[in-house]
């Protein structure tokens, strides 16, 4: 008997669709409610569980009442003794992980903030199960996450015993939002040994790259048209074609600008919105021509869906709508760092994603460019 | 310090341990300019019964130029010292230094070139017949090797050649009337100079990444080509060691959109008298003298490139060229000339290396060079992938060479590719990552020529099983290495900063030197 514990963290990846950078603590979930955020990463452990079982329906599931996880199996299960509070916290996760503690494999959906609370509970176990992470939260910068939560089903129905350590990290989210991303390695933990599925711990910006990043920022404005909206993701490399126009933009937010005509004098141009919301991007972005200039988080490729869900299904649907493209920035030595893995798309929406799969031109400097092949994350598996 | 344990202590001598106990040369030697003693001189004996020349006042140098004064003893000793601090091929096996094709050159090629070390370049055409012979005939010689039409020996190195092909693929677009044509397509596994040469030319540069096979992704290619295409250069096999089958497919699909493909052939040594670039379709191609044709790679040159074209192309080629003409041979410019890519006709010196070393070997031995090569290659290969923690991604045959990794043994003991090779070093051997950004993870790029033996591969092989070998028992030992070379580590930021780089005295006493004392 093959047994799978399942804990969610219910209000994971609140914060990341209304730009709040995250979903720690009560006052932000609060605050990501009132700007009309819906929890999803519930839904995000239904499709892992549903491909788990498809691929091995001898596998039981053990989960925990209410929104922690019963919600997520529709197949028959196994509850345990653990009641959650109606407002989860932290504390909740610790509690269900040991609660869970005699499962072959624990899949927990969350972020990098649930990874750490998963880390606390199993390092105070006897014998801790392997586990492995269903990406849900806002920030997932870990390497104990699966790619996406179709690949987390995959990798747990192929898991034969075998682990490998991977690596828990997070931010500090107030100096997130304050603009800092300086990632701080808590410890690791013991997942199933499915090299390439796994996220891959994130590489931060090279320090050598400075003239490079420069040299892809003033390539991406020269291919910029007046009159086009521009949705710069966040990230040092998009920061930087706003500096190149001659604007503050915000290192972690979602931003638009616009490029000068000639009426602004030189290249020059305006910020429409800075750090938006989905809604308030969505409607920036409606009715007009747009694009998107997004860069690729190193070491595992996602291009959509980490740290940028204000650039949600709808975002995606109403540029295409507009004829735009998709510009994706990246130096080379980020790129060979994905070692032949695809870029990755992961919107949450897989017809979306689908539609974005195929080539994409990749800007690497200065009249420097690369065709680059997309997917959706649930495509991303070879075992 | 005491004798015992030294092989030759007692007789008969000791057998000599598996890897060499090599010590390099340490001769604290300083630069030739700090050697210079003022009114010190070494004699050049004039050939007997010549009568002396005096130069014109009109022509003479009105203050002496800042030579080091030397005499001939001293100047044979430093030179013999710096000899003695080098790896070059002529003392190591040298086949660490893959894409570098480094192979023997034969002494005798040495005699042919001093023969004509004394003919000067501006020479009246009749007095120079012999030469440019022997250039119309390595022309032609290339020519057939390539399946090419034409082919221009003027550029003075494999980049110089990329950029002669590059600036005729400019033109010739520009001739049709379709100079919007300003994207050049290469592959992260050709080499940087294809991508430099076009953005030197001015072109905007795609690269492609390679697919899950380590080969050049063609769907990538597909969405990349266009109107604005202007040529694909690149290389194959590529730096992987790997030959890309589809090659006639991606040249066909470059055509079918009116660009121009251009294979660099720098390194040709695993496919000679094997496949040839105008039968796959190519436009363009060009080879390294210095690689595949075995003349010295002279530190940087001057060594010799060749640009070879097809019939359309020809019109454009670097000039002069050399053509026969009522039974002797002249010099032209062909009639849509780029112009020249280096002064006068080319490194005549590495031509008539290369030229020997051609018709030493004539077309069979050619080929043999070419299955030898892959031969010693697949042989090392075998013996490197034993070597618990060394790879070769995407499990592929190689041709000639191969890049390798030491993921596995760097993620065991953190020591990497770069620190690995320093050691290497401490056993008398040459050795390389490869080209950046790295793909292959710690990478190392092995490529074993026709010139080594059996034993030259096993001791190269043994050399990298021992130094993996102290990775996994003193990883802290491997990284302070080298312990048995002329210098320690060296700060490799100089190279990178324009600051500090020195690559002349005179750069170097502006630099460093002026201002203190």
């Amino acid at each position: 008997m093959f047994t799978v514990g399942l804990v969610v963290n219910p209000v994971a990846g609140l914060g990341g669709a209304v730009g709040l950078k995250g979903s720690d603590g009560a006052d932000v979930q609060r605050e990501a409610r009132a700007r009309g955020a819906a929890p999803r990463s519930g839904e995000r452990a239904a499709v892992a569980v549903r491909t788990l079982l498809s691929r091995r329906p001898d596998a039981r599931i053990v989960t925990v009442p209410g929104a922690m996880g019963e919600h997520s199996v529709s197949a028959p299960h196994d509850l345990v003794r653990h009641q959650p509070r109606a407002a989860t916290t932290s504390s909740d996760t610790r509690a269900a992980v040991a609660a869970l503690a005699g499962v072959d494999l624990l899949l927990f959906a969350g972020g990098d903030g649930t990874a750490r609370d998963v880390l606390d509970a199993v390092s105070g176990l006897a014998t801790a199960p392997p586990v492995l992470g269903i990406p849900a939260g806002v920030k997932v910068y870990s390497g104990c996450f699966a790619l996406s939560p179709a690949t987390a089903g995959f990798v747990a129905a192929a898991f034969d015993g075998t682990t490998t350590p991977a690596e828990v990290v997070d931010l500090d989210e107030d100096l997130y939002r304050r603009g800092a991303v300086s990632p701080r390695l808590y410890g690791s933990l013991a997942v199933p040994a499915v090299r390439a599925a796994l996220s891959g711990r994130k590489t931060g910006s090279s320090a050598t790259s400075e003239g490079t990043v420069e040299g892809i920022a003033r390539e991406a404005v020269a291919k910029m048209r007046p009159g086009t909206r521009y949705v710069l993701g966040p990230g040092a490399t998009t920061m930087a074609v706003g500096r190149e126009l001659g604007l503050s933009t915000t290192l972690l937010g979602v931003d638009v600008v616009e490029r000068g005509g000639a009426g602004f004098g030189g290249v020059g141009g305006i910020v429409a919105g800075a750090d938006v919301s989905e809604a308030e991007l969505f409607a920036l972005v409606s009715g007009g021509p747009a694009a998107l200039v997004l860069s690729v988080i190193g070491g595992q490729g996602f291009v959509l869906g980490r740290g940028n869900q204000q650039v949600s299904p709808r975002v995606v649907d109403a540029v295409r709508d507009g004829g735009g493209e998709l510009i994706v920035l990246a130096t080379q030595q980020k790129l060979a760092a994905l070692g032949g893995r695809p870029l990755l798309a992961d919107t949450g929406d897989e017809e979306t994603d689908t539609k974005l799969s195929g080539h994409v031109r990749v800007i690497t400097g200065y009249r420097e460019s690369t065709i680059y092949r997309i997917c959706p994350a649930s495509k991303e598996f070879s075992s | 310090m005491s004798a015992s344990g030294e092989s030759f202590a007692q007789l008969p001598v000791a057998p000599k341990p598996p890897v060499r106990r090599f010590h390099q040369a340490r001769w604290d030697e300083p630069i030739i300019f700090e050697l210079s003693q003022p009114g010190r001189r070494g004699v050049a004996v004039p050939e007997p019964g010549a009568p002396a020349v005096e130069l014109p006042e009109s022509v003479r140098r009105e203050r002496a130029p800042k030579l080091p004064e030397m005499s001939q003893p001293h100047v044979l000793r430093h030179y013999l010292r710096l000899s003695q601090e080098n790896l070059g091929f002529d003392l190591n096996i040298d086949v660490g230094q893959g894409t570098c094709t480094m192979k023997y050159s034969p002494k005798v090629n040495d005699g042919f070139a001093k023969a004509i070390a004394d003919l000067h370049p501006r020479q009246p055409e009749d007095s120079v017949q012999g030469v440019l012979e022997i250039y119309a005939r390595m022309e032609s010689m290339l020519a057939e090797i390539s399946g090419m039409s034409r082919v221009s020996l003027q550029p003075g190195s494999g980049s110089a050649a990329i950029y002669a092909n590059i600036a005729m693929i400019r033109a010739y677009h520009a001739a049709n009337g379709e100079g919007h044509r300003d994207q050049v397509i290469t592959t992260i596994f050709s080499h940087p100079s294809n991508a430099a040469c076009a953005k030197t030319a001015g072109y905007e540069v795609i690269t492609l990444m390679p697919n899950a096979d380590g080969q050049p992704d063609i769907e990538a290619l597909r969405a990349a080509v266009g109107p604005r295409t202007a040529a694909l250069m690149i290389t194959n096999p590529e730096d992987t060691g790997i030959f890309n089958p589809r090659i006639k497919e991606f040249v066909d699909l470059v055509h079918s959109v009116g660009g121009l493909a251009c294979y660099d052939q720098a390194n040709a040594n695993g496919i000679l008298g094997i496949t040839r670039a105008r039968d796959a379709g190519f436009d363009l191609c060009h080879f390294n003298l210095h690689k595949t044709f075995s003349t010295p790679h002279m530190c940087g040159g001057p060594a010799a490139g060749a640009s070879g074209v097809s019939e359309a192309l020809a019109p454009f080629l670097p000039g002069p060229v050399v053509e026969a003409h009522d039974g002797r041979f002249i010099l032209k410019y062909p009639e849509k000339s780029v112009g020249k890519i280096r002064p006068f006709l080319g490194v005549t010196q590495n031509i008539v290396r290369a030229y020997a070393w051609i018709m030493a070997l004539g077309g069979d031995g050619l080929r043999t060079v070419a299955e030898t090569a892959a031969l010693n290659n697949n042989y090392l290969m075998h013996k490197i992938l034993q070597i618990p923690g060394a790879s070769a991604p995407w499990g592929r045959r190689r041709i000639e060479q191969a890049r390798y990794s030491w993921q596995q043994l760097s993620e065991e003991t953190g020591v990497h590719s770069e620190e690995i090779g320093v050691r290497a070093a401490d056993f008398g051997v040459h050795y390389w990552t490869s080209h950046h950004p790295y793909l292959v993870p710690e990478p190392f790029t092995l490529e074993p020529t026709e010139s080594y033996s059996k034993e030259d591969l096993d001791e190269y092989a043994a050399i990298l099983a021992h130094v993996a070998e102290e990775a996994r028992r003193d990883p802290e030992f491997v990284k302070g290495a080298p312990y048995n070379q002329t210098v320690h580590k060296i700060d490799m930021t100089s190279l990178d900063d324009p600051d500090q780089w020195a690559p002349t005295w005179r750069a170097y006493v502006r630099k460093h030197l002026s201002g203190k004392g």
